[in-house]
């Protein structure tokens, strides 16, 4: 009984003493990261090159988040562009990379762990995104959307718009009417480069008739497989049938299978299907859809294959398949464009992604507009020392661009004369753009399909 | 008194926030690990916590210690597993997203695209190919090498294929099937083969329909083991007297191995057939691997995840689970009465 009673009694006791330590602790606020960050915010205000920031205001001890695909080493230029933008408004951008991005971003959207920001590779996936979570995109802020008005070609705010509404401001772009060859094999075979369809296709049949075998292709990409035989079929439209049809078949004004697509794809077919012209290096037409399409051009670099179409981000993948590998004019391999029928047009197939912002505050309306400014443009390009990105934004220096065809893309997407046009497959429902067309182009490689038959099952998948 | 209560929240949130963040923002494969032996740690605690406090109280009533006890597996049970299936059986009723009933129209489109019947097909493929395969070289690998010198070991080299992963397998054997034009330097072993008897390269994993079955071999490859092992050890539980006798009435061979060894396993047999088909059934990792269900290779667990994941269509993924869940159930309620009537016997 008295053991009992006394520890009771201690029991209150210490009960006691903590209630005592709270109440007199709870006179006084606790102190907060603004006050361990006053004494940064002297010296911010006079840094130097930091003039362009001020519009951003004071973001001390905020954090934003951003979710990407890109994993290491390749996120390294990414991280370090953010640097000015942290160092002069006290940010912290937090870079989280991962392989899974495309699954796991809708399953954080649906548990409420949102990112902040997410860089989203293709306009069909926001689209879905922003329909099937409908609270959780936020539109760009205002400053974001002076940028873009200014810096940008209108027809990107298109593309970041989901039922008329602005949500995806463009970040990185590509160029993907591009054909790779070796210009040392050009200039020994007294080859020129072609610079009409019409040219294309008869050098083709010199190449062989002087016993070689012009064309390389692949289209093997996990569970992409077939996308790069989408760009073809979306090049080779844009070309025959002109952009005003593109853009009617792209947002299904008129069928998947209207006869002037069967046409373009019959025209695909015609170096694709054609066993004299494919599959330089692998084997036959087939095996163009077990090729990885990261290794499709490599035999150019043996001297096996002459050509192959495939867009500027293919010149990272140079490296990899022999180190030291130059990617010039004169060097080892470069690209010409790949022309169109006459030389009076000029349509550039291309894409790009996007970044979608999940959060509606301040520091990150203003770290989306930051991603869409010439600083931070003209700051991330010469982090790419070997090459491989490109933006689209009007106010770059494209001096600034390690790599010739880096700024060769830069200088077609600037180009007043040409005609861009977003890859197709990317702004198609992802029925359609990610799914059907990839695996019937799959099937009209691997099965031999006929035409008819792949256009008209695309089409049947069209929701 | 407010602004005391609201600083006493401050105070608390002020010297729990390292706490909080600890536990919530894992970074580093150290500090998620500690993370987990934590989180073990409290379940423990909190399990072994009420499992004592019912244990210790005489007093507890008889309702309350079969609650404690039962309880939590119960709850696991209900939350792990039977909610999340009703959900699912729902929501193949809804459109993409959820936001709209459309009946039986995700079924009607699984059921009629040819795209889907040709899922259809392959999963029949492959649950009737894998189970009587596998079963099959197993029992004849068991009845070969028992008994013989070398037993252990040809039995140790037919279960190492259960050791590897099906995403392990299916990487090893796309390198098998690996295709180069035949005048290149090959790397695939089967591809070297035909080009060592003067034939031309085959692209194993392209050619449909037979390329199904260059998959189906991975799946039997790995399970023929397990057959194996199970059946061997059936064999070796027939009483002996009973081969004496049959020996002393004369069976031998073929008809000693039709006659008392397949009757007196067949419970086993069955066991074994039942649990091949339910693992083929769930077959993904292997498709996944080596095809990406393309060139007519998918099936429906690959194709659940395509649509439910890829194609972000959460009604017609759920369709598919549905389909699958309706395909395992009567080979489950099968396996379950014979394991019962095996036990009966024994």
């Amino acid at each position: 009984m008295i053991s009992r009673r006394s520890r009771g009694a201690s029991v209150a006791a210490v009960g006691g003493f903590a209630a005592l330590a709270l109440t007199l602790a709870a006179c006084t606020p606790p102190p907060s990261d603004e006050d361990n960050n006053a004494g940064d915010d002297g010296d911010r205000e006079i840094a130097e090159g930091c003039e362009a920031f001020e519009q951003y205001g004071d973001l001390s001890g905020t954090t934003v988040t951003v979710y990407t695909s890109i994993t290491a080493p390749e996120d390294q230029p990414h991280i370090d562009s953010y640097v000015p933008f942290e160092d002069c408004t006290g940010a912290t951008i937090e870079y989280d990379g991962s392989r899974e991005f495309e699954a796991q971003l809708p399953v954080r959207l649906q548990s409420g762990n949102a990112p902040d920001i997410a860089y989203i590779p293709q306009p069909g996936l926001m689209a879905s995104l922003v329909r099937d979570f409908p609270d959780a995109a936020v539109e760009v802020g205002e400053l974001a959307q002076s940028n873009v008005a200014e810096y940008y070609d209108p027809s990107w705010r298109e593309y970041g718009s989901v039922d008329g509404t602005f949500y995806g401001t463009p970040l990185g772009a590509n160029v993907k009417s591009f054909v790779w060859y070796s210009p040392s094999m050009f200039r020994d075979a007294g080859y020129e480069i072609p610079q009409t369809w019409d040219e294309l296709i008869a050098l083709s049949d010199q190449i062989v008739a002087d016993g070689g075998t012009p064309w390389c292709a692949g289209i093997e990409s996990g569970d992409a497989t077939g996308w790069p035989a989408t760009d073809w079929l979306e090049d080779v439209l844009l070309r025959t049938a002109g952009p005003e049809v593109y853009d009617q078949w792209l947002s299904h004004e008129i069928p998947f299978n209207d006869p002037q697509v069967a046409e373009a794809l019959e025209a695909v077919g015609s170096i694709l299907k054609n066993p004299d012209y494919v599959n330089a290096g692998y084997g036959d037409v087939q095996s163009i859809a077990s090729t990885p399409f990261a290794d499709a051009g490599f035999p150019i670099l043996d001297g096996e294959c002459w050509m192959h179409r495939q867009a500027s981000f293919y010149a990272a993948n140079w490296e990899s398949a022999q180190p030291g590998t130059t990617v010039a004019e004169d060097g080892d391999v470069f690209a010409f464009y790949f022309p169109a029928m006459s030389t009076d047009e000029r349509p550039v197939l291309g894409g790009g992604e996007f970044t979608v912002a999940f959060a509606d505050r301040p520091e990150v309306a203003a770290f989306q507009a930051y991603l869409t400014s010439p600083e931070w443009v003209n700051t991330k390009i010469p982090l790419h020392t070997t090459g491989g990105w490109v933006s689209a934004n009007s106010d770059q220096d494209t001096t600034l661009y390690a790599s010739p065809i880096d700024r060769l893309s830069a200088e077609q997407l600037a180009d007043e004369s040409a005609t861009f046009r977003f890859d197709a497959s990317d702004l198609m429902p992802g029925e359609i753009g990610t799914s059907a067309f990839w695996t019937e182009m799959v099937n009209w490689i691997a099965s031999d399909k006929d035409n008819a038959a792949v256009l008209d099952d695309i089409e049947a998948a069209w929701p | 008194m407010d602004e005391i209560l609201n600083n006493a929240g401050l105070w608390i949130e002020y010297y729990t926030r390292p706490v909080r963040e600890w536990l919530l923002d894992a970074d580093g494969a150290g500090h998620k690990l500690a993370l987990m032996v934590v989180a073990i740690l409290l379940f423990v605690g909190v399990m072994g916590g009420i499992l004592a406090l019912v244990d210790r109280s005489r007093r507890a009533p008889g309702w309350l210690v079969t609650v404690a006890f039962v309880g939590p597996a119960l709850a696991a049970i209900t939350f792990g597993l039977i909610y999340p299936a009703l959900r699912t059986i729902y929501s193949s009723f809804f459109n993409r997203n959820g936001s709209e009933f459309i009946g039986m129209d995700n079924y009607i489109q699984a059921f009629t695209q040819s795209q889907f019947q040709l899922v259809l097909r392959n999963t029949a493929l492959w649950v009737l190919l894998v189970p009587v395969l596998a079963t099959l070289i197993g029992l004849i690998y068991a009845v070969v090498v028992d008994r013989t010198r070398f037993e252990k070991f040809a039995k140790t080299l037919m279960f190492l294929p259960m050791s590897i992963s099906m995403v392990g397998a299916g990487i090893i054997w796309r390198f098998m099937y690996d295709y180069k034009q035949t005048s290149a330097e090959q790397t695939g072993l089967l591809n070297q083969l035909l080009v060592m008897v003067g034939l031309d390269t085959k692209q194993f994993l392209l050619d449909s329909p037979e390329n199904n079955f260059f998959l189906i071999i991975v799946m039997v490859w790995i399970q023929a083991g397990f057959a194996m092992t199970i059946l061997a050890a059936a064999i070796r539980a027939i009483p002996d007297d009973i081969v004496e006798a049959a020996r002393l009435d004369g069976l031998t061979g073929i008809k000693m191995f039709r006659y008392i060894t397949i009757p007196s396993i067949r419970p086993a047999l069955v066991v074994v057939l039942t649990t091949i088909a339910m693992a083929t059934l769930k077959v993904f990792d292997i498709v996944r691997t080596m095809t990406n269900g393309n060139f007519g290779t998918s099936v429906v667990a690959n194709e659940f995840y395509e649509q439910s994941f890829r194609q972000l269509n959460a009604g017609l993924g759920a369709a598919l689970a549905v389909i699958l869940f309706v395909l395992v159930i009567p080979i489950v309620i099968y396996n379950v009465r014979q394991m019962r009537i095996s036990e009966e016997i024994r």
